[in-house]
């Protein structure tokens, strides 16, 4: 960003010319923020100039935006601003714990959302150039601003924890309820998820290499692939619970009914992509067939096998959850779901869906290195 | 998330070289598909080619499927089926047995035929507006998929819209979007019906938002590539024209992504279609696909079930089929098949 002089600048073109829209509507939201209370204690309406560290915060915000405009690069410009945001963000969880009643103090709300520009504006500046700040910086920041965004709109409009809790009881929740959790993450995840996902996706893999030796069946399979992709095949999951039980192989059938075919389409597609003067070099070195699939095909074919595992990834998971609904033992997380849901223990709910989300986005990010460890050299991964 | 399934399906040619045959001779250049036509333009040859090719491979494998599925109804049911009869009291054989394996009434395993006859019966028996028609039970389902696939389209559009006009979206929203489908939605499906069944909402609109939310993100995906593949020459004629943003983005951008809007509904549409049974689970609903789904397994009706089943398949074939037939409207008959949206 800075030290290139090639470079010209998005913040010094945009938010340096003379009528700085942006920066008006600040002034302006601001202004009206100051004729506003910023909340209720004890009964009494509380104005910014009632307490000091508010109107310290406020002033420090606006110091931050004039900082920013006078700063030598607009990265750095951008650093400042967001210092400024930040403080805006911290205010309200200072008044919460005076046990102020922010309901209805409209000018912190202007407040924050004058502090929502400025984030707004920071993003604008880093996404401007390609690097680390725009691919790992712009989405955590955005990522952090909603989880604020949620903490302080539910604590502030004290929202029922029946209906939304805030992100901080949810994680109180995951730490008090962790060994519950761990429970149903071993049942559900390392027991019916790993071995129906590896069954699944190893049978599609197979009959893929069998259907490549057979043409036929190819043909006859392809179109029943495509038309497993349009039915509803999670509807099984009943059927699977009364064939099996209700432990882990009900859920492991499952799994291997709903990863069967995109592994199966997705191979066969895959080994479809070596070029015929591939194909002719290694039949001049009297390469067998099993040698050119090994060689050639499997590693021509790894994209198309890690998209298949990656699709996979987010189906295995949602197999298992749904199946457990249908019956299981008292464990697992689709169990803990649909039985704690059902007595309004919502806070376990969310942590149990916290654990699912993280535990699809591991694989699925799991997957997705190895896919690019061992597939760096192909060209779908060049960078454009 | 089964868009690259979808798309990557149609390669129906298998590799030429060693069809079956090993290595042992070279393959002379086997004319795969579209081969063995000499004289081309000679339409009986073609045909009988297309039934060779593609009808008779399918034929195949799905009566081999059949008979699996037969044998399995044998080797499924034959111990109740055994019982039963031991019970009846009459000496019975071989054949009693399998006869009756086949028209037990609750089988571990139903035949096709009974599943065909159950659903018959069914569609034909009752009136449409009959609890017992499977109509209304698919109606009920459509209803809630198809609303929430309208709401997903608005909303997929929107963000598309958002994403390709505003910079800062795509890359602080974008991320955020993809990492939301990595994990399993549909466990939240029986949170939001709780949610919204406190805030006063029941019924079909918590059905939808499940499937607005399993379907948005195709469309997004969809329509960013979409909005993006006007080609340049006609962006600079739109710009000779001293046409605005809003004029190119409706004239130009918008036509331009229609075929790939159609690939992600037809993804879309079948996603929603698994969003509203999952979404008929928990709630204890009355009507709906799902419904008919958790009674038949409470009850061990299995022919219930798998009528059930076999009736979402073909509410969302259906469905695929008339996005693709509106698809070939609008669009016309040349882009299709998903193939666009690569």
């Amino acid at each position: 960003m800075s030290g290139n002089p090639y470079q010209t600048s998005p913040y010094r073109t945009s938010l340096r010319t003379a009528a700085d829209w942006g920066l008006v509507t600040l002034a302006l939201l601001t202004a009206a923020a100051l004729t506003q209370p910023i909340g209720i204690k004890d009964g009494a309406i509380l104005s910014w100039t009632a307490d000091p560290i508010a109107l310290l915060f406020l002033v420090g915000s606006a110091f931050s935006v004039v900082g920013g405009r006078t700063a030598p690069t607009p990265a750095k410009g951008a650093w400042v601003e967001l210092g400024g945001a930040a403080m805006a963000w911290l205010l309200p969880f200072h008044l919460l714990n005076e046990g102020v009643d922010l309901s209805r103090g409209w000018g912190l709300w202007l407040y924050l959302i004058v502090a929502t520009v400025m984030l707004w504006r920071v993003l604008g500046v880093l996404s401007a150039v390609p690097g680390w700040r725009r691919s790992l910086l712009v989405p955590g920041l955005f990522g952090l601003g909603l989880l604020l965004g949620w903490e302080v709109l539910v604590r502030g409009f004290q929202i029922p924890s029946v209906l939304l809790p805030p992100p901080s009881a949810i994680a109180a929740s995951l730490v008090k309820h962790a060994p519950v959790l761990w429970d149903d993450f071993r049942q559900t995840v390392l027991t019916s998820v790993v071995r129906g996902y590896v069954m699944g996706c190893g049978a599609g893999f197979a009959m893929a290499i069998l259907a490549d030796r057979v043409p036929f069946l190819a043909r006859g399979l392809l179109p029943l692939g495509n038309l497993a992709s349009a039915v509803p095949v999670i509807g099984i999951a009943p059927i699977m619970v009364m064939w099996f039980g209700f432990d882990w192989q009900s859920k492991a059938a499952v799994i291997v009914v709903m990863t069967f075919f995109p592994m199966l389409v997705n191979t066969l597609a895959g080994l479809q992509t070596s070029e015929r003067i591939q194909m002719d070099l290694m039949r001049s070195y009297a390469a067998g067939y099993g040698t050119t699939l090994v060689k050639l095909r499997l590693p021509n074919a790894l994209p198309f096998l890690f998209n298949g595992l990656k699709i996979n990834s987010t189906l295995a998971l949602i197999g298992a959850i749904v199946a457990e609904f249908f019956g299981t033992p008292v464990v697992g997380m689709g169990f803990r779901i649909s039985t704690e849901v059902a007595r309004m223990n919502l806070d376990i709910v969310w942590a149990t869906i916290v654990v699912a989300a993280v535990t699809g986005s591991v694989f699925y990010g799991g997957l997705a290195l190895l896919e690019r460890a061992t597939t760096a050299w192909h060209p779908s991964m060049r960078r454009r | 998330m089964t868009i690259e399934a979808h798309a990557s399906g149609p390669h129906p040619n298998p590799p030429p070289p060693d069809g079956g045959g090993g290595l042992s001779n070279l393959p002379p250049p086997k004319v795969g598909e579209g081969g063995a036509q000499p004289k081309a333009g000679r339409k009986g040859a073609q045909l009988g080619n297309v039934l060779k090719q593609r009808v008779l491979p399918v034929a195949v494998v799905t009566i081999i499927i059949l008979a699996a599925w037969y044998a399995g109804a044998i080797w499924l049911n034959s111990p109740q089926a055994a019982e039963a009869l031991t019970r009846a009291g009459k000496p019975w054989g071989t054949m009693d047995l399998i006869a009756h394996t086949f028209t037990m009434k609750r089988p571990v395993l139903p035949t096709p035929d009974q599943i065909v006859v159950d659903l018959w019966n069914s569609l034909t028996g009752y009136a449409p507006t009959s609890p017992r028609n499977l109509l209304f039970h698919a109606g009920v389902t459509a209803q809630a998929a198809l609303t929430g696939l309208a709401m997903g389209v608005v909303l997929g559009v929107a963000l598309a819209a958002g994403i390709v006009y505003v910079r800062t979206l795509e890359y602080s929203l974008l991320p955020w979007i993809i990492a939301s489908q990595t994990i399993p939605i549909l466990a939240i499906a029986p949170m939001i019906i709780v949610i919204l069944g406190n805030i006063g909402l029941t019924g079909l609109l918590p059905k939808a938002v499940i499937c607005m939310y399993l379907c948005f993100f195709p469309i997004t995906v969809g329509m960013v590539k979409g909005l993006r593949a006007a080609d340049p020459l006609w962006l600079d004629l739109m710009r000779t024209y001293s046409a605005g943003g809003l004029a190119t983005f409706l004239k130009l951008r918008i036509p331009a992504s229609l075929p790939f809007l159609f690939a992600s509904l037809k993804v879309s549409v079948a996603i929603s279609v698994v969003g509203a049974i999952v979404g008929e689970l928990p709630a204890g609903a009355q009507a709906g696909l799902g419904a008919r789904l958790l009674s038949g397994s409470y009850y061990g009706q299995t022919v219930q079930i798998w009528s059930a089943l076999v009736m979402a398949s073909l509410l969302s074939v259906v469905l695929i089929a008339v996005i693709r037939g509106v698809e070939v409207a609008v669009v016309g008959p040349i882009i299709g098949r998903g193939s666009a949206a690569r």
